[in-house]
């Protein structure tokens, strides 16, 4: 839940498919300051796996969580360094 | 190894002096700045493509690939040749086509998709499946791409062979580099494709 973390930014990707969710969830965090927390709101399915993915592979970030609500899959990343 | 910086008590130390604690601090930090050095350069992985194909849909697999692991923060290379290079052409990426002559999964017989005009009518249902999906056209991953820093490169040779001139290409693609240049890049890499 949102609730849990402060969100310092959310980016709204929604309608956007592969492999635009992740890119531009690369470009919103690379605005950031370490340790906030951005929300990524997307409507492709894809952007589940592909989002962990891409949070496991890249240094400097961490999926603290991911929800899948009404139509919108939600994300919560945070920059770690 | 090195005569004038004998090991601390090496059996070849010989009778050289042992260093002083202040040489070996010195030599300490020399090897973890080197070693940070090297670390460093480890850290980014490397991709290197080649891509040869410019149809519509052969396009997208080097660039999508290329933004995403620009996004993992990978230093990523494509070197285009061939048809490949009409992606990186400013006018002809516009108009990148798609025949279902050839390609069995198209809804269409090859005796049909053969006849004139028919690329055309495939080339439009995909773009309107693109537009309709809001996948993202092939210009939108180029400039996406070279904003993120992929180096596009194109292959000298072909630019040559299909008489391109250098300033047809969008800005920021490197010319001027051919097979020696790729090679060096797959070498380097973490990653080596072929499209």
């Amino acid at each position: 839940m949102s609730a849990e973390y402060d969100i310092a930014e959310t980016l709204d990707v929604k309608g956007a498919s592969c492999p635009m969710p992740v890119v531009k969830t690369k470009g919103a965090i690379d605005e950031l300051a370490e340790g906030e927390v951005l929300e990524v709101l997307a409507t492709d399915p894809g952007s589940m796996s592909d989002i962990d993915g891409w949070a496991s592979g890249t240094a400097g970030v961490e999926l603290v969580g991911q929800e899948e609500g009404d139509d919108v899959y939600k994300h919560y990343v945070r920059k770690t360094e | 190894m090195s005569t004038d910086t004998p090991a601390a008590d090496g059996p070849d130390a010989s009778a050289d002096d042992p260093p002083s604690r202040a040489e070996l601090a010195a030599r300490i930090d020399e090897l973890e700045t080197a070693l940070d050095e090297a670390a460093a350069e480890d850290d980014a992985k490397k991709m290197s493509i080649i891509a040869t194909k410019g149809t519509l849909d052969m396009a997208y697999p080097p660039l999508i690939l290329a933004s995403t692991a620009a996004a993992f923060g990978y230093e990523v290379t494509v070197f285009h040749t061939f048809w490949g290079l009409d992606i990186l052409h400013e006018e002809r990426s516009k108009h990148l086509k798609l025949s279902s002559v050839g390609n069995p999964n198209m809804p269409v017989p090859n005796a049909v998709a053969a006849l004139p005009g028919m690329d055309r009518v495939t080339t439009k249902l995909m773009e309107k499946r693109i537009a309709d999906n809001d996948t993202a056209t092939v210009q939108e991953l180029l400039e996406t791409s070279l904003d993120m820093g992929v180096e596009f490169q194109a292959c000298q040779m072909t630019i040559d062979l299909m008489d391109y001139d250098e300033d047809d290409f969008y800005d920021g693609v490197t010319t001027g580099v051919g097979a020696a240049t790729a090679l060096q890049d797959m070498a380097e890499a973490d990653i080596q494709l072929l499209v």
